[in-house]
């Protein structure tokens, strides 16, 4: 049984080459107008909310005690989590050497930026006192005092400034040979000298490709244990704490799988209209579809299985607390709703793609991964502001909901979420050409077919 | 001075276009055997293989990144101890401060290292291939933009040893090369 191609209808070198440099060449379709101007005008909310926050005072969110985390955090590892889907495709299916990333990896790595972006007005814009922010650098501060490198906290701000560093130099090292295609490709003056300029005169001699295939590979093993621990120290946040519900050992594995989860739904959802509004089906085929809704069943049940686990151990085990801490999640708390809710989205839903028929039919998936979106949204709201609401003390219980403010604001990072992934759309290859060629078949000098394939083509598409 | 006049249009190298990865492969095998040191390949991706057939070693890039994550390693260390048990011990909780408190200073250490090593790569690579460089003579070629595209492109150039002026360019007709453009600085 002969493997599935990567690249449908023996494309060629030259139509690949064509068809992904024509999108950022050619004239946007008007739909790009359609999702750009509302995406913009979000963003401005943001914008807003961001200053009306500085200048009025946190306050003005609807955290107080006992829920002193409420949307701001949720948000926060929310957007991280989206993130983690870009690094592992790059990294993990590259050790793995899953050739069909090749089509998807660079717009996911430009989905882990932009998602981390987003992520870090969070921790940057919740202090309160904004221009102190600057604390957080492992610099000593206005007082002379050096940060506290045992907080989770501070293992936070090194962790994701890592991450986003390390997935700019990664992603920006993979455009570099695509960005001299654009350079070699473009007419006007303006797109040659900035594609020329970024693209650091890169020339493609195998002198050059061999050190770059190293670098790479590089990378490829150091974002590995990076995104695995990002997430985790993310969780720390929690699992450090004594909080019943948050003080658990589970949480590093399944903050990482749930990440996982969640990204490769966005990355779906973001990549199932690209390939039909662009014409790229033949580049983003149904295999590369159907390997993604595999990892969204995969991870989907790790996070089930986590959840189950919670419950079970909260039954089993001695901690009084934590057993009345998932009662107050699941029956008795005013929470509850949120749950099942998350429990749905999460862990139902996505079974779907046990059967083919659903992993091939592209509404079916998109409207799964949109579910999953909400549901992994919903699983960090269960985590955070619920389990506050119902910790240690009756007398300190509280019900928080969340403001104008931190609602407009999530919906503001949305807003530039789309600006920004619209605008690499629109002037960055969405796909990486020199990778997608690397794994068509006629690429390997020893492949014995190369020549029938050609003449085929030849034959066939002429 | 005939010198400086014949250095401005002087030929900097042949650039010969195959037609496919395999035989630029297996061109290369030969150009290598041949004795030839100042060439190269110009392909629109790494092609599997062809740093064994022009008889390149493998990366040395990995070594740099070595040293790179070590200082990181032992910086992200010596911050943490320095100066929160030696310069002024940041008591958190009754939680210690001492030789021991490795456990906590692990993350740091950990996303430290990976990030000093992500710089080494990025650097790395960048001043161990000499870009960016914007100029260089193989732009004024008219094949070179196909391969960013979808060209197999051979480049030998003058100041090789054993190039020689007209024989070079039989011997690249010879191993299967199609067109074959004279570049000139």
């Amino acid at each position: 049984m002969a493997r599935e191609p990567l690249v449908l209808n023996n494309r060629s070198m030259g139509w690949i080459t064509d068809r992904i440099c024509g999108i950022v060449e050619n004239r946007q379709p008007f739909i790009w107008w359609v999702l750009f101007v509302p995406a913009v005008a979000l963003f401005s909310c943001l914008a807003f909310t961001l200053v009306y926050l500085v200048s009025t005072g946190v306050g003005v969110w609807g955290n107080n005690q006992p829920v002193a985390w409420g949307w701001a955090i949720v948000n926060f590892v929310f957007w991280i989590g989206i993130g983690h889907a870009g690094t592992l495709i790059s990294a993990i299916l590259f050790l793995t050497r899953q050739k069909w990333r090749t089509s998807v990896n660079r717009a996911s790595e430009a989905m882990t930026l932009i998602a981390v972006m987003c992520a870090g007005i969070y921790p940057g814009f919740h202090v309160g006192r904004f221009w102190m922010v600057w604390f957080l650098a492992p610099v000593p501060n206005a007082n002379a005092i050096w940060q506290n490198f045992k907080s989770p906290l501070l293992w936070d701000v090194f962790a994701v400034s890592t991450y986003f560093t390390i997935s700019v130099i990664f992603w920006y090292i993979g455009l570099i040979p695509d960005l001299a295609t654009l350079r070699d490709r473009a007419k006007k003056k303006l797109p040659k000298f900035l594609y020329g300029f970024f693209a650091l005169g890169w020339r493609g001699g195998n002198r050059h490709w061999r050190h770059y295939e190293m670098g790479y590979l590089l990378l490829a093993a150091l974002s590995t244990p990076l995104v695995l621990s990002v997430h985790s120290v993310v969780s720390f946040d929690f699992a450090t704490s004594v909080v019943p519900g948050w003080h658990t050992t589970i949480f590093p594995p399944y903050f990482v799988a749930g990440a996982i989860f969640g990204g490769f739904a966005m990355v779906l959802t973001l990549m199932l209209p690209i390939r039909k509004l662009y014409g790229l089906e033949d580049l983003i085929t149904h295999k590369h579809v159907d390997n993604m809704a595999k990892i969204i069943l995969l991870t989907g049940t790790i996070v089930g299985y986590a959840y189950i686990m919670e419950l079970f151990i909260s039954y089993y085990g001695a901690n009084k607390f934590e057993a009345d801490a998932f009662h107050l999640r699941i029956l008795s708390g005013p929470y509850t709703w949120a749950y099942y809710c998350m429990f749905f989205c999460n862990v139902i839903a996505p079974q779907v793609f046990w059967w083919k028929w659903c992993r091939h039919n592209l509404w079916v998936v998109f409207i799964i991964s949109n579910f999953v979106n909400f549901g992994m949204w919903f699983e960090r709201f269960v985590i955070i502001p619920t389990t506050l609401a119902r910790d240690f003390l009756p007398g300190q219980w509280g019900y928080y909901e969340p403001s104008w403010v931190e609602k407009l604001m999530f919906a503001g990072t949305f807003g530039m979420f789309f600006m920004l992934f619209l605008l690499f759309i629109r002037f960055l290859p969405v796909i990486a050409v020199s990778e997608v060629k690397g794994v068509l078949p006629e690429a390997d000098p020893h492949h014995p077919d190369w020549k029938r394939l050609r003449e085929k083509r030849r034959q066939g598409t002429a | 001075m005939s010198d400086s006049t014949a250095k401005a249009t002087s030929l900097f190298a042949y650039v010969a276009e195959f037609d496919n990865a395999t035989d630029l492969y297996h061109a290369a095998e030969k150009v290598r055997d041949a004795g030839f040191r100042r060439w190269d390949v110009h392909t629109p991706y790494p092609v599997h293989g062809m740093d064994a057939a022009m008889g390149l070693g493998k990366s040395w890039l990995s070594a740099v990144v070595l040293v790179g994550g070590t200082t990181g390693f032992l910086f992200a260390l010596f911050l943490q101890f320095f100066t929160q048990v030696s310069l002024y011990p940041t008591v958190v909780q009754n939680k210690p401060t001492n030789l021991f408190t490795v456990p906590a200073f692990f993350p740091v250490t950990f996303e430290l290292t990976i990030l000093f090593s992500g710089f080494s790569i990025l650097f790395g690579l960048l001043i161990w291939i000499m870009l960016p460089r914007w100029n260089h003579p193989l732009f004024n070629s008219s094949l070179f933009p196909k391969s960013t595209d979808d060209g197999f492109l051979m480049v030998i150039e003058s100041r090789d040893p054993k190039f020689k002026k007209d024989k070079t360019r039989d011997f690249l007709t010879e191993i299967g090369a199609g067109e074959i453009e004279e570049v000139s600085h």
